[in-house]
């Protein structure tokens, strides 16, 4: 078996030393010297332009009413400055967070980079999470200010009353709408750009943001990441995306979640792309539209969109010039083998899966330009990435092919984020004889490729986002007909998983369709459409332990017509 | 506007727009790809239409495209409930 820790058909950077790291290259093309400027808001933004590229297009952004936007790097260094004097001027200082509740906005992806320079830390969430699950991620970040929109204000209000740490409440489309006590108006358009502001100095450790990420318990953890970040995402963006300078670049993902700071703000703008922005969701022909008219060249793309697109056929492809694409890659859930093969025969291209995490904060498992395809699997280690699969139980490297373990990385790598924030018990656990495992099942063959296999815990994973049963039971709980769930996954064709709930109600309730969609809609609104259950199973009684614990796994299993595993633990009542 | 424009569209107003999104819904405006309702979402409004009008649509139906606008969602109605 080959060592899959190396990567014979990856090309080692041009002008490369002989015997320098891929992370060394990075650093170097980078321009990041000790003491040395490596504040990722500067390197994304001032330093394309001191290399001559000010007058090149940074974002090119389509708004849902139609509108265009588009920002130079010049542009994007002025706006950065600005957001960042103004979060000064409001008394944010280096060190606090700063929360972006934001749609797909321009706001959203030049905030990240204003709050880095201003050496505050970045916690950017899906704007379409509601009360509940923003209430739970501010309560763990403690943050001081949150940039939002008129139209979500809604939810912010709600949770002031129990968030008193959050001083500053940012609207960035105010307009003439009243505001109320905490609340002030931003709007980057109108205001006086800053020509010049002096970002923060910063060390590679030093944290730069904070993404939440759910696990099996417990609320969801705040996984913090540093400035340093920068040298594994601009390293992955140039070998894996294959970004050049004059690429046009359109990643899909929402800044609300890891992809789209790592590979929508941080890597493409590292690397000084023009990269294209489309508020609007998901429609076959409108992204069609899209692709052919800003010419894109590289599209960064999720499983989910992909098996839309699939159904829609190749007959709406032949309707579009879709010449400029060069390369496609797709991340969120492991991506069949269908749809690469269907990729290959409709565009002249296959999707080169690529595989990460919240957690690594940039690709450690991919598909490289260049290298030979196996349709269905995730790769092979990004050089300067150590990976194996360990056993289930002992966590010792298994140096087997085809045998099922967990997906393990040994530490370092500057992406690595470098604590659950303010959870350092948790973050510990994730680590086993020395190696970072990452809770996926997967195993290598012969020729170092990796297969994806599952999850190894009751995470569910749907459309490429990981969904925590704890907080959907919880929230489950607060309805009034519920006496008692368990939220586990179920397999769908198109987000590989979607949330199915079991429901026992409280005496008096009866559990008929009415309740299922009153309880759906509770879910959607309180934590997020993605949280809601699409299915609803009422139940007398849910499968417990002795001890009493809900045995989520057996349900999970019923789903997927898995063996039920060990059950000698359940309760016979 | 007839009444099951009105219903369907009074529908999405209550439960896809949040109290202070000031944005006018007419049954043209763009729900899928105009952000107002997301593609898990749609799985909720689908079991809305399938319970008030006593009707199945099957998931191959149940395009985002379908689900654009109030429009397509009434028409799409019409189609199931004739053939019933």
């Amino acid at each position: 078996m080959n060592d899959p820790r190396t990567n014979p058909s990856t090309p080692k950077p041009a002008g490369a030393p002989a015997g320098e790291s891929v992370w060394s290259a990075a650093e170097r093309e980078l321009g990041i010297t000790q003491g040395g400027p490596r504040n990722i808001g500067w390197l994304c933004s001032d330093r394309v332009c001191q290399l001559g590229r000010g007058s090149h297009l940074a974002l090119v952004w389509e708004g849902i009413q139609g509108q265009t936007r588009r920002y130079t790097y010049d542009d994007l260094r002025r706006c950065t400055n600005t957001i960042a004097a103004f979060l000064q001027g409001c008394s944010v200082v280096p060190g606090d967070r700063v929360c972006l509740f934001l749609d797909k906005v321009p706001e959203l992806y030049m905030g990240v980079l204003g709050v880095l320079k201003l050496g505050a830390i970045a916690q950017p969430l899906f704007s379409a999470f509601g009360d509940e699950s923003l209430l739970t991620r501010l309560q763990s970040s403690e943050a001081t200010a949150i940039l939002t929109q008129r139209k979500h204000l809604g939810k912010v209000r709600k949770i002031l009353a129990q968030t008193p740490w959050l001083k500053h409440v940012i609207v960035v489309d105010a307009g003439a709408a009243p505001l109320q006590q905490r609340e002030i108006g931003f709007d980057l358009e109108a205001a006086e750009k800053v020509e010049n502001f002096d970002a923060h100095p910063v060390t590679a450790e030093t944290p730069s943001l904070l993404h939440y990420t759910s696990g099996t318990t417990g609320q969801p953890k705040g996984a913090q990441h540093v400035h340093g970040s920068i040298v594994a995402q601009y390293a992955t963006t140039r070998q894996v995306l294959d970004l050049k300078p004059d690429d046009v670049y359109w990643c899909t993902a929402d800044p609300g979640w890891v992809t789209g700071t790592s590979y929508g703000i941080i890597g493409p703008w590292s690397v000084g792309v023009c990269q294209v922005v489309m508020e609007a969701g998901f429609n076959t022909e409108a992204w069609y539209q899209f692709l052919q008219r800003h010419r894109v060249t590289v599209w960064y793309s999720a499983p989910t969109a992909i098996r839309l697109l699939m159904r829609e056929g190749g007959d709406v492809v032949k309707r579009h010039d879709l010449r400029s694409l060069r390369h496609l890659c797709s991340v969120g859930e492991p991506l069949n083998a269908e749809a690469v093969v269907w990729s290959q025969k409709t565009y002249g291209l296959p999707f080169l899966d690529t595989y990460w995490q919240t957690e690594t904060g940039c690709i450690v498992i991919t598909n490289l330009p260049g290298m030979p395809i196996k349709p269905g699997s995730m790769g092979k280690p990004f050089p300067g990435i150590e990976a194996t699969i360990v056993d289930l139980k002992t966590h010792q490297p298994i140096g087997k092919t085809g045998v099922v373990g967990l997906i393990a990385l040994k530490p370092g790598w500057p992406s690595m984020m470098r604590t659950y924030w303010r959870n350092p018990e948790v973050y510990a656990g994730k680590f086993k004889n020395g190696w970072y495992i990452c809770g996926d099942r997967a195993s290598i063959d012969a020729d170092g490729y990796y297969w994806f296999v599952g999850r190894d815990d009751d995470v569910i994973n749907t459309a490429g986002h990981l969904v925590g049963p704890f907080e959907i039971e919880s929230a489950l709980l607060e309805h009034p007909a519920v006496a008692e769930s368990a939220a586990v996954a179920t397999p769908d064709p198109v987000n590989m998983e979607v949330v199915k709930a079991f429901v026992a109600l409280k005496p008096g309730f009866q559990g008929d369709p009415d309740l299922e969609l009153e309880i759906m809609n509770f879910i959607r609104k309180r934590l997020s459409p993605l949280a809601m259950p699409q299915k609803i199973e009422f139940t007398q009684a849910l499968p417990k332990t002795r001890s009493g614990k809900i045995m989520r796994r057996m349900l999970r299993a019923k789903e997927f017509n898995e063996p039920l595993g060990d059950l000698s633990t359940l309760e016979n009542d | 506007m007839n009444e099951l424009t009105t219903l369907v569209l009074d529908y999405v107003k209550k439960e896809y727009l949040e109290a202070e999104d000031d944005r006018q819904l007419t049954p043209q405006t763009k729900l899928i790809s105009g952000g107002i309702v997301d593609s898990f979402s749609m799985v909720s409004l689908k079991r809305f239409l399938e319970r008030k009008f006593q009707i199945q649509i099957p998931d191959a139906d149940a395009s985002p495209e379908a689900f654009d606008t109030v429009d397509s969602i009434v028409a799409l109605v019409q189609r199931f409930r004739q053939k019933k």
